[in-house]
């Protein structure tokens, strides 16, 4: 079934594009597009493409457009998103960087909401603040926030992370809390996957799975690791995995392929990325095992 | 009320935002613009007039998606039209406020690493290697100015560097400049 990722690429001069998307080991490859993996959508493609060749499933669609920050590019994606009907066939659909505008953001999920055959619906960065703006939050099956965008989240008056209140404190052990005042509000999707020291993935139900291991405490500082794992999680999703599950493994793969590479606060998301096949590999084959609870580091050979 | 008759009504009333009652005893105005870069320029000429402004994110039924807005005095309501005007900065609209304004986040939070340091500030991080004070990383946000700046930032020292402010356009870019701030200011130069 075909998937699809829609985001920007922070050059003024990209144009629309939208095609299916192949990664080399350092660059992506949208129609005639090239673009180098540095964070962002970028980063996020590059996972769902290295772990679509390791699942053995389709490479995802990327609709893409050059946006700075001015919103120029968002705009007419989003246009675009409404004049084509883009995701009549498709049966997931990842949002991501895209300026926050809420009367679009409306539009695009009329048409989608429209369709036959809703796809399966995740938000991340500036679409998951829009989403959680227009106050259909719910309308989405996964978001993918970090512990800040968690708060905002919770916070019912908040039109942005910038204006989240100080009382919503921004620590760990406050994570089950944030994602309980979020569902009360109903500005949370039917899924959390919470990235922090932990990694939390909820539910209205409540908090159902909590992964800590392994830690790499040097990835937080490093621009593109909730991008990546939101394309893993993605492509377990397309996989044939239920959205829960996936979150689960997708968060557990992003920690062990931090393991893996053992990053300093100065590594780039790119070179993460080289030890994602391995992670992939480690997880799946820990999966077979019920035994293991936690995914541990592969053997100094893999 | 089903889903795509909320979203339909809703649609059908975008594009009003009631004005709200003029209230010249708050003592405080709010200037409004298209884009959250003019709020940024308005602010930086205000400030160099001398004039007490604060950035605000405005109140829900003015808001039209990732805003910012500039707090004044309303008596200077004159004085600060005419220094924008005078740099061709022009508001979409000035209105009197009662306290509805929200605050932005004040709380920073500093890792130490060692041989780096991140600053948080909101949803934006930047890490700096104190060494050679290279801003090594960025991360978090969700705006699309965010992998620019980083493209503009990362590799470069903070004197080199941009300040978020002149080449940002969104509230994560003004988060970003707050994080920056505050990495200048318990990181200061030799």
């Amino acid at each position: 079934m075909p998937w699809t990722i829609v985001g920007t690429v922070p050059r003024e001069d990209f144009p629309l594009v939208d095609g299916l998307c192949r990664f080399d080991g350092d660059t992506l490859c949208v129609e005639n597009q090239r673009v180098r993996v540095r964070r962002g959508t970028p980063a996020l493609l590059a996972a769902a493409c290295i772990s679509a060749e390791s699942l053995g499933i389709g490479l995802p669609r990327a609709i893409l457009v050059g946006d700075i920050g001015t919103g120029e590019g968002s705009k007419r994606l989003y246009q675009y998103l409404v004049d084509s009907m883009a995701f009549q066939k498709d049966h997931l659909v990842v949002f991501h960087y895209l300026q926050p505008d809420v009367d679009w953001h409306n539009r695009v999920l009329i048409s989608i909401e429209d369709q036959r055959n809703r796809p399966l619906l995740i938000a991340d960065a500036g679409y998951m603040y829009v989403a959680k703006m227009s106050g259909f939050a719910a309308s989405y099956d996964l978001f993918t926030p970090d512990i800040g965008e968690m708060a905002f989240l919770a916070d019912e008056s908040a039109p942005h992370p910038f204006y989240t209140r100080g009382f919503l404190l921004h620590n760990e052990h406050e994570v089950p809390r944030l994602i309980a005042r979020a569902y009360r509000s109903h500005n949370a999707a039917t899924y959390l996957l919470v990235k922090g020291q932990c990694d939390y993935v909820a539910s209205s139900e409540g908090v159902m799975a909590t992964i800590c291991e392994p830690s790499t405490p040097h990835m937080e500082p490093i621009g593109g690791t909730g991008d990546t794992l939101t394309g893993i999680v993605a492509a377990l999703i397309e996989a044939g995995n239920d959205v829960g599950t996936a979150a689960q493994d997708g968060a557990k793969t992003n920690r062990l392929m931090g393991a893996i590479y053992q990053p300093s606060p100065a590594s780039s998301v790119a070179e993460l990325l080289s030890a994602l096949p391995q992670a992939l590999k480690a997880i799946g084959a820990l999966k077979k095992n019920d035994n293991v609870k936690h995914p541990e580091l592969p053997s100094a050979s893999l | 009320m089903s889903l795509l008759k909320k979203l339909r009504d809703r649609l059908a009333k975008s594009g009003e935002y009631p004005a709200r009652a003029s209230d010249s005893a708050s003592g405080k105005g709010l200037l409004l613009f298209e884009h959250t870069s003019d709020v940024i320029r308005a602010e930086n000429c205000l400030k160099k007039a001398g004039l007490d402004v604060k950035v605000k994110g405005p109140p829900p039924e003015i808001r039209t998606g990732c805003d910012l807005a500039i707090e004044f005095p309303i008596i200077l309501q004159m004085r600060v039209v005419e220094v924008l005007g005078e740099q061709d900065i022009v508001p979409l609209k000035v209105v009197s406020l009662k306290d509805v304004l929200i605050e932005p986040v004040s709380l920073y939070h500093v890792k130490d690493f060692g041989e780096y340091v991140m600053v948080r500030a909101a949803n934006m991080k930047i890490t700096l290697r104190k060494a050679d004070r290279i801003i090594v990383n960025i991360s978090g946000g969700g705006c699309p100015d965010v992998p620019y700046l980083a493209e503009q930032l990362v590799g470069k020292s903070l004197e080199e560097a941009p300040a978020p402010r002149t080449i940002g356009q969104t509230l994560c870019g003004y988060a970003l400049q707050l994080a920056y701030e505050e990495l200048l200011r318990i990181c200061p130069g030799r």
